[in-house]
């Protein structure tokens, strides 16, 4: 039988505001199908974004639905796990949202290892603003704001996440529908902060620029550019420069090495402030005589 | 019950109150005069079960109280001016989504990192304009230890009933102030909270005018499935882009408070029966005011003052009434004028206005008021 993503999108909120083609479409696609695989119930689940045009998601979505400021969209979601440590939450953001403006919540939700899912659309640019640069644009690239090639290093946001204390963090990218709803479903599992990066195309913005104005040859260039982690392991520095390595960079059996292993024992922050609560109502510390 | 009496600081205070009001999220950034805060319902509040935590920044501060309010939570976050103004944009989205909360800023001199440990009043501008476009604003101004009780008691009930965030607005010394005092009994307390929905989900609206200019909120969770934007937005809650319908909406924003101004300013009247210098003043000022004027009484001089408990919606038919007859009006402030040009629209020509403006950190002393009232006699 055919999947049925009306069941979990507001139907009567179509048609959509992306760009025909964009590579956000297949995320939101991969993270319905996720949702699906969770088999939780619709009103557990709370969709929060920032803004841009990821963060747009959540209006179409059938669940408590809550579209932030830009940046900022994990401290709302922090609230209300903290609040309500027993329901979902998932956060929608895009490579500036996620990694600029929201750059210091990010890594300290993934300090953290708080319960909840972010799916971070990487599209290298600025896409509703009218294509800046971001974060994740590669070097010598043109943007609306790097006409004459882009010089800002990048971050990769993986290794961000992972070195800032995430639980569970993959990457895949919008050519590989299934491979995301896999990661998203394992981020979703995952008790903790997870991190999933879904390279995506946004052709209108940063394609245009850089002679892929259109979605195919735009998922092409992103194509040419993946290489798997267990490749990337036997690749040089240098080889690797400009790449997108997809794959899992912590999972359930992550390779037992020192840096894996290190400072990635930190308890579940919901879990951890449960232990709080019971100290707190046995001790006298504070208490009005 | 016993009433208790027993030494209170001003901050040991608001996060009593808080609880007592049934606050059970805190969301806060240290910063000075106002950490006490977060450190009393760093204690406090896993004891009643509730929940603290100490974000990144102010930012994340706000928002993590709007996200707890949005379940159901009544929420406190506490700061000083720098934190204040990094809070302003989502404070802002508070307002545009109606999400009520308790802002408390222990104001400190400032521009920038200013005077961290001195008193000031330098921040009811920016507790009406800080964050941009046009909203309604409740800020109280309490001025003894007492007050900050009850008036922290007000603002979650403020917040809760007009769906918004209330501003609580202590001078330094009054937040670091302690002293013995009665609280009042908790059974007595009257406590407040958000008007739920009463239809099914299905006919639920998150800003449904049907019901008023306050509608009620539904918590997530509860079956209801609505969305929450900073952008404007129609009843159901989606962006709307439709001038007719933004336009209604900001309208009903300001007027949820407007319409009853009248209700929800509050003021202390000292001396004022009859008398032909009026001072305006709230907070610790206020108390300087209070022994100038009574120094003065005893030479004769018919003074009196107007204290704000309630600064924001300030009632300004009230402040006409006294500027028009008094022969002169004196505004101590904390601050380079900033009550003083709202009052100065209305004393005009016809009455002398008095500006007292300290901003070096020390309090403004009894004789630089009773001084001032010698003047004008
Ligand atoms: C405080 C603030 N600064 C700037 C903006 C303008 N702005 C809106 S979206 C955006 C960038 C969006 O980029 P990204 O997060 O990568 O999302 P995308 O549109 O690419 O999905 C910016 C800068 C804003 N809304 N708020
Ligand atoms: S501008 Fe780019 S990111 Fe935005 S909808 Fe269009 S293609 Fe997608
Ligand atoms: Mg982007």
């Amino acid at each position: 039988m055919a999947f049925e993503y009306e069941k979990y999108l507001r139907m009567e909120k179509m048609p959509h505001l992306w760009c025909p083609g964009c590579g956000i479409g297949i995320v939101l696609k991969a993270m319905i199908r996720s949702l699906d695989n969770m088999g939780w119930d619709k009103n557990d689940i709370a969709f929060v974004s920032g803004i841009g045009c990821t963060s747009r998601a959540p209006g179409y979505i059938d669940c408590n639905t809550l579209h932030t400021t830009h940046g900022r969209a994990l401290t709302f979601a922090t609230g209300i796990k903290m609040a309500q440590p027993a329901k979902h939450i998932v956060v929608f953001s895009g490579d500036g949202d996620a990694t600029a403006i929201g750059g210091n919540h990010f890594i300290h939700a993934c300090r953290r290892n708080i319960d909840i899912t972010l799916v971070v659309v990487n599209n290298n640019t600025y896409g509703m603003t009218g294509g800046q640069h971001s974060p994740t644009t590669p070097i010598g690239y043109k943007t609306s704001t790097t006409s004459f090639g882009n010089i800002d290093p990048t971050f990769d946001i993986c290794l961000l996440a992972k070195a800032a204390g995430a639980s569970y963090v993959a990457r895949s990218t919008v050519n590989k529908g299934k491979i995301l709803e896999k990661y998203i479903t394992k981020g979703l599992e995952n008790k903790g902060f997870s991190v999933i990066v879904a390279t995506a195309n946004c052709h209108t913005q940063f394609g245009r620029k850089n002679k892929m104005g259109d979605p195919i040859s735009a998922r092409k260039w992103i194509e040419s550019r993946e290489i798997p982690l267990d490749k990337a392991r036997n690749m040089k520095a240098e080889e690797l420069y400009d790449k997108i390595i997809t794959g899992e960079f912590i999972s359930e059996e992550p390779e037992k090495t020192f840096w894996d292993n290190y400072n990635h024992s930190t308890q579940e922050y919901t879990d951890a402030y449960q232990t709080i609560i019971e100290k707190a109502q046995k001790s006298k510390d504070g208490e009005s005589k | 019950m016993k009433k208790s009496v027993r030494f209170y600081s001003g901050a040991e205070l608001v996060a009593m109150a808080a609880i007592d009001a049934g606050c059970r999220f805190f969301g806060g950034y240290p910063i000075t005069p106002s950490s006490e805060i977060a450190e009393f319902m760093s204690i406090m509040l896993p004891k009643v079960g509730g929940k603290y935590i100490q974000m990144e920044d102010e930012i994340a501060a706000m928002g993590s109280v709007i996200g707890a309010s949005l379940t159901g939570e009544k929420v406190l976050t506490a700061t000083s001016g720098p934190g204040f103004s990094l809070k302003q944009e989502n404070i802002g989205y508070a307002y545009m989504a109606e999400v009520p909360c308790v802002v408390c800023n222990v104001m400190r001199g400032g521009p920038s990192t200013g005077l961290p440990t001195a008193l000031a009043q330098s921040d009811i501008m920016q507790a009406k304009w800080g964050t941009h476009g046009d909203h309604p604003v409740i800020a109280l101004t309490p001025a003894y230890l007492e007050e900050i009780y009850e008036m922290t008691i007000t603002a979650f009930n403020l917040a809760e009933t007009y769906r918004m965030p209330v501003m609580l607005l202590l001078d330094e010394v009054i937040a670091h102030l302690s002293s013995a005092i009665d609280l009042p009994d908790k059974e007595k307390l009257v406590i407040k909270s958000r008007r739920k929905p009463t239809v099914t989900p299905d006919k639920y609206y998150p800003y449904d005018t049907a019901y008023g200019d306050v509608p009620p909120m539904a918590n997530f969770f509860e079956g209801y499935r609505f969305h929450v934007t900073g952008l404007s937005h129609d009843k159901t809650g989606f962006p709307t882009t439709d001038p007719e319908l933004v336009q209604a909406d900001q309208e009903r924003q300001i007027r949820k408070v407007s319409s009853k101004a009248h209700e929800i300013f509050d003021y202390e009247s000292y001396l004022m029966k009859d008398a032909e210098i009026a001072i305006f003043a709230f907070g610790s000022t206020a108390r300087a005011a209070r022994v100038a004027i009574d120094n003065a009484r005893k030479m004769g001089i018919k003074v009196g003052m107007v204290r704000f408990r309630v600064l924001w919606p300030l009632d300004e038919a009230e402040v006409l009434k006294v500027c028009s007859r008094s022969k002169a009006v004196i505004v101590p402030e904390m601050n380079m004028g900033q009550l003083s040009t709202i009052i100065e629209k209305f004393t005009a020509d016809r009455t002398k206005l008095v500006k007292i403006n300290h901003v070096g950190g020390v309090p403004i002393h009894p004789t630089d008021i009773f001084n001032e009232i010698k003047g004008v006699n």
